[in-house]
């Protein structure tokens, strides 16, 4: 349904909010052969995404100076950071997981932002990009917990401080708990950038109408603001949980 | 506009699953709220429990995100 055309058969909005998620080949009409082999617009833009963060850490990192330049100080604070919240939240022996982290952070971050620019694509809206990330945390973590710990691991879900009437109880909550975890990682990345979006395209929609058009301009403005914010604080969020879930895979006792 | 009552129910239904997107956010400002009359408290401990705040918020906001999705389902592939 979300792949018809919209808009003029109900007396709506001319263009539907959604159809920009839509996934199209670059190259090729439809029916041809070569159609089902071309990229689409999603991997242009993720590889758009990955190209960024290389060119800024290569071109970051090539002068090694004292006194570090502009491209340089800014992968110094990202790396930082990524550090540091790895080292606080996971813990000290979590940092050999580091360059996971980081990638994963640096990827949706730049996603995130690649996103926002106009006439680009959301590739972090598609929850068939984020369910991938959230499940390869999801399965890292689960291995590295039962590496790490062996029938340890299934200490998580068996609360010892917990009376013992209530376990069996607690266990059944932390065992679904723990298996949504990888569903709600994804949905709350893809469902935020998703929605922000959609918000932006229902003001534009309204923009073409002349008595509201201000208002609706200065509201497209304000959204977008919070956009930015929300793609930064969205990228720090799946990296946070990411960490808090390592975390317990590393010490799974409560 | 014409329809059945099985579409008339679908968007009934994707209109409730709105209150969810409501519920968190009561949530979410339960959240940020007592982080900030915390905050204010001792000043000097906030800045250590950012992290903390931002999972707070995570998590609260992980059940109203389900309901927006339960909407986008009924909209779209139900």
């Amino acid at each position: 349904m979300a792949t018809e055309a919209h808009g003029e058969e109900t007396g709506g909005l001319v263009f539907h909010p959604l159809d920009q998620f839509i996934v199209e080949p670059l190259f090729g009409n439809a029916g041809d052969p070569v159609h089902w082999y071309t990229i689409t617009n999603v991997t242009l833009w993720m590889a758009l995404a990955v190209l960024a963060i290389v060119a800024l850490f290569v071109f970051g990192s090539r002068g090694r100076a004292i006194v570090p330049t502009r491209t340089q100080s800014i992968g110094e604070i990202l790396y930082g950071f990524t550090y540091k919240m790895v080292e606080d939240v996971a813990g000290k022996d979590a940092i050999k997981f580091f360059p996971y982290i980081m990638s994963l952070f640096m990827f949706i971050l730049f996603a995130n932002y690649l996103g926002l620019l106009p006439m680009s694509f959301a590739t972090t809206s598609h929850i068939a990009v984020t369910a991938v990330l959230a499940l390869a945390v999801f399965l890292t973590v689960t291995i590295v917990g039962f590496v790490k710990n062996g029938v340890g691991f299934l200490g998580l879900f068996w609360v010892a401080s917990a009376p013992l009437a209530l376990r069996p109880i607690l266990a059944i909550i932390e065992l679904i708990s723990y298996f949504v975890r990888p569903v709600s990682h994804s949905i709350r990345l893809g469902g935020n950038i998703m929605a922000g979006h959609a918000v932006i395209k229902v003001f534009a929609g309204f923009a073409a109408i002349a008595a509201i058009s201000p208002f609706a301009v200065l509201s497209i403005t304000a959204i977008y603001g919070l956009e930015v914010l929300v793609a930064g604080v969205q990228a720090y969020v799946f990296t946070i949980l990411t960490c808090v879930y390592l975390k317990d895979a590393l010490h799974p006792s409560h | 506009m014409e329809g059945d009552i099985a579409q008339l129910g679908q968007f009934i239904g994707a209109g409730l699953a709105g209150i969810g997107s409501g519920a968190a956010a009561i949530g979410v400002g339960h959240v940020a709220g007592n982080f900030l009359a915390g905050a204010l408290r001792n000043p000097s401990a906030a800045g250590g429990q950012t992290a903390t705040l931002f999972i707070g918020i995570a998590f609260a906001e992980a059940l109203g995100i389900f309901s927006f999705l339960v909407a986008l389902l009924l909209m779209f592939a139900v």
